[in-house]
């Protein structure tokens, strides 16, 4: 589904990313673990088109993504979420979520002059599917709130709403358990697992190892910027030079 | 050939005029983060404020200028208190239209206390001093020497004073300033007082070579700005380079086309720099965004 | 003063607010909307003035053009050219820190007015243009302001509708979240600078059409007419005060601006003439004050921004639109 490939990232000579490849596969979620600093997040920042590569290839669902701007990216499926959630505040959760939807011929100004009724069908499809989503995060009794109003749980959650309004094959999410109390962490790893039945592939960063351990059905663990171990999230739970790297000997 | 030599001292000239007003631009750019358009017409009320202390008290030129850069200093640190401090938490574009009413509201009060006319430091006609075919006015000489002092004391006030340090540091990485928040309220004020005085010294060196006139200020800004992109935003070295560039290739463009259109060549070359390097032509990489 | 010059005084004045109310209408679209901070707004202005004026006055030897079209072809050909330079400006810097924006609107701005200063040829240099028509003036005689304002007032409101309904939909709600945090934009999958270089280019474009307007109805045109800071500012304490992200705060706060800044005339008007001239820079003074007090006590200004952005969701039983608070 997804494959990295070499890929190298430097800034001011850092490498945030050394030639590190991975693949992750359909319909699978593949937690991806290492200490801070490992370039996780810069690695998301590559293959959502947020960052260019120095070096190396990022493909997605047979096509070659690392050269596209991050709105193509999304619209191929391949969506991600932000670590701190980046609500659009001064709109409602609902508009949040419509803004998402795709192919909308009013995003073309001329057609909500010249063709309205065409422009006000799509708005009321949209908004029916955003209502669905909220329905599915059990987020509908917020449809109407400013975002910038939610709490920081129901933030969390509407980041994964936003991302389901986009169609997604593939999820990128950045730490979804960070900063989420056990309860709301059951109801998004349940969301999580829902979805994958359905067909979604998920790649997500996370150092809850509860989660990880959970839901994961294979692990990768970066360090210093390049991939380390990848397999069994038990197997890799025990791999000494993972347990050194990343773990401090506390398994 | 002279000509040509004679042309390189008028962009010299402006060019060190220049460097003073972009070095406190791209100073507070850097630290306090967001283009401050009422740069150019502090540069106006300084020179007006050593037009009082010159004839309004009788003072020598010299001391003049030391008290308008004091004053200048002490008025950009009251306007920072009374009208930037409370915006700050409010992001750099309130900050930015903030400053866009604090430049007309300078402007403004400078027409009103010192009329629309224009004033001179000096009376009468200097004569040039001739050397090797080249008109030199004292004036040019004043403007070279001071410019060059206060460039050597802002090097070693960055260099070897803690405060200096620690405002270069800050200018220099624009995601340090952000991410340790709002800069120490202390090299804020610092940073508003130097780059102030500075700029008042601007407008003063521009008044001796020309006149003094309250639309003065805000003529040179897009200059100033082309230098501080060119040099980088932020790198107080980069706004020296820049400013010798950016006023040399003014004046030499003068052989070439209508002097009228000075300012639009900075402002093309800032557009090629924008288009090319838009972090400045000293670094790679830069501010781009989506 | 006689009834009928306060009646001819207001009418001048309700026309020129309602010119202003375009530039500001114009302003909402790229900051109200979408964040973009043009403060090249008089350069946009004088664009379209200039456009007009040399389409539609009679041939000139001493200028360009004098092609003498008609007003309606001018007024078209001013949004045209003011929206392409707008393109111009937005291509190199929109993708680039949105303060880089500033300093190039700026810096157009102030070369449109160098280039019409310097090159006579072109449209008369400093002396301007005279004799920019309005075609029925002299048939209407005395009446010709009122008809004049009508026709300010029917474009203002066709602008106005047109701008809500283009503007409440999808492409005004991506505007919206992009002026909002460009990045959730971005993995949304919208091409941020594609709309953003709409959302210049549609506001050039009215603006482009106030110039029309400000050029037929003065009559004549030159450049200090066109004075970047005083123009652009001006619009910007407009929309600022009227509510930016409001169509009706824009609009509203225009004419409530246009209206203090006219007073203000007045009281300097009984000033000795001496100090007439020192005091009209008072007023600027005052129009600054006004801006920074908006900014740090009312920054949602009169008009707050509306809740929704889709006219379905404002209308549904369930939505309501609130204006929103803090």
């Amino acid at each position: 589904m997804l494959s990295v490939r070499q890929v190298t990232k430097e800034f001011g000579g850092i490498r945030a990313v050394d030639a590190c490849s991975f693949e992750v596969e359909r319909a699978s979620i593949t937690g991806l673990i290492g200490p801070n600093g490992a370039g996780k997040t810069t690695l998301f920042n590559i293959m959502s088109g947020f960052l260019r590569p120095d070096r190396g290839e990022v493909w997605f669902d047979g096509q070659r993504i690392d050269h596209l701007p991050p709105h193509r990216i999304a619209r191929l499926g391949l969506v991600r979420t932000f670590q701190i959630p980046r609500e659009l505040k001064a709109m409602t959760v609902l508009e949040n979520l419509m803004l998402v939807a795709r192919d909308q011929r009013g995003e073309r100004i001329w057609n909500s002059w010249f063709f309205p009724s065409k422009v006000r069908e799509e708005e009321e499809a949209a908004r029916a599917k955003a209502e669905e989503v909220l329905e599915f995060l059990d987020l509908s009794r917020h449809a109407h709130e400013l975002a910038g109003n939610l709490s920081v749980g129901q933030k969390k959650l509407l980041e994964l709403a936003r991302g389901l309004m986009a169609d997604p094959k593939m999820f990128l999410l950045d730490e979804p358990g960070a900063g989420v109390n056990p309860s709301l962490m059951r109801r998004i790893t349940g969301y999580i697992e829902e979805l994958r039945r359905r067909g979604t592939t998920f790649l997500l960063i996370e150092h809850d190892m509860d989660l990880v351990m959970n839901i994961c059905d294979k692990v990768i663990v970066m360090n210093q910027g390049t991939h380390l171990a990848e397999g069994d999230p038990e197997v890799v739970r025990q791999n000494p030079v993972v347990v050194e790297a990343y773990m401090g000997g506390t398994p | 050939m002279t000509e040509v030599l004679q042309v390189i001292l008028y962009g010299l000239v402006l060019g060190s005029i220049i460097v003073l007003g972009a070095i406190g631009l791209t100073l507070t750019y850097g630290i306090l983060n967001f283009a401050n358009f009422a740069h150019g017409d502090m540069m106006t009320l300084g020179a007006y404020f050593a037009l009082f202390y010159r004839f309004g008290l009788g003072w020598p030129l010299s001391l003049s200028l030391v008290a308008a850069m004091i004053s200048g200093a002490v008025a950009a640190v009251l306007i920072d208190k009374v009208v930037y401090r409370p915006l700050r938490s409010r992001g750099s574009i309130t900050l930015l239209i903030a400053s866009v009413g604090v430049a007309l509201i300078i402007r403004n009060l400078i027409r009103f206390v010192w009329g629309p006319d224009n004033h001179y430091y000096r009376r009468g006609i200097q004569f040039p001093i001739r050397w090797m075919g080249l008109r030199i006015k004292p004036d040019h000489l004043w403007i070279l020497g001071v410019a060059l002092v206060l460039v050597i004391l802002v090097h070693v006030f960055l260099r070897y004073t803690k405060i200096g340090k620690a405002m270069r540091a800050m200018a220099d990485n624009m995601e340090l300033a952000m991410v340790t928040g709002i800069a120490t309220e202390r090299i804020v004020v610092w940073t508003w007082a130097i780059g102030a005085a500075l700029c008042v010294a601007a407008g003063f060196l521009l008044g001796l070579d020309t006149q003094l006139f309250p639309d003065m200020g805000w003529n040179l800004l897009l200059p100033i700005f082309a230098a501080v992109i060119l040099g980088g935003i932020g790198s107080p070295y980069g706004a020296m380079a820049g400013g010798l560039i950016i006023g040399m290739t003014q004046e030499l463009s003068t052989l070439f086309i209508s002097a009228a259109y000075k300012p639009v060549v900075a402002f093309v070359i800032m557009i090629v720099i924008l288009l090319v390097r838009p972090g400045g032509i000293f670094r790679t990489g830069g501010a781009v965004k989506l | 003063m006689t009834v009928e010059g306060v009646l001819s005084y207001l009418v001048f004045f309700a026309t020129m607010a309602g010119i202003y109310a375009v530039l500001s209408l114009g302003l909402n679209i790229q900051w109200g909307y979408n964040g973009l901070f043009n403060i090249g707004i008089a350069g946009f202005f004088a664009v379209g003035a200039y456009t007009s004026a040399i389409l539609t006055t009679p041939p000139s030897p001493t200028h360009l053009g004098g092609f003498g079209l008609p007003m309606m072809v001018g007024f078209l050909a001013a949004g045209a050219a003011s929206g392409l330079i707008a393109l111009l400006i937005g291509i190199p810097t929109l993708r680039l820190r949105e303060d880089y924006l500033a300093i190039a609107t700026i810096g157009i701005a102030e070369t449109i007015r160098y280039i019409f200063q310097n090159e006579a040829w072109l449209a008369g240099g400093i002396r301007g243009l005279a004799g920019i028509p309005f075609p029925w003036r002299r048939a209407l005689g005395p009446s010709a302001n009122f008809v004049y304002l009508a026709l300010v007032i029917a474009i203002l409101a066709a602008l106005y509708f047109a701008l809500e309904r283009g503007l409440r939909s999808p492409w005004g709600r991506v505007l919206k979240a992009i002026r909002e945090d460009e990045y959730v934009a971005a993995a949304s999958g919208k091409d941020v600078f594609r709309f953003r270089l709409e959302s210049l280019v549609l506001g050039g474009i009215v603006m482009g059409f106030a110039g029309s307007l400000y050029a037929h109805f003065v009559g004549f045109i030159s450049p200090q007419a066109f004075h970047p800071m005083l123009t652009t500012f001006i619009v910007w304490v407009m929309l600022t005060v009227g509510g930016s992200g409001n169509n009706k705060g824009a609009i509203v706060g225009a004419y409530l601006v246009w209206a203090i800044w006219s007073m203000t005339e007045f009281v300097t008007d009984f000033l000795p003439s001496a100090m007439a001239t020192r005091a009209a820079s008072l007023r600027v003074v005052l129009i600054g004050v006004l801006l920074i007090a908006v900014l740090m006590y009312r920054p949602t200004g009169l008009f707050g921004e509306e809740r929704h952005v889709s006219r379905l969701i404002a209308r549904s039983p369930t939505g309501g639109s609130h204006a929103r608070s803090g």
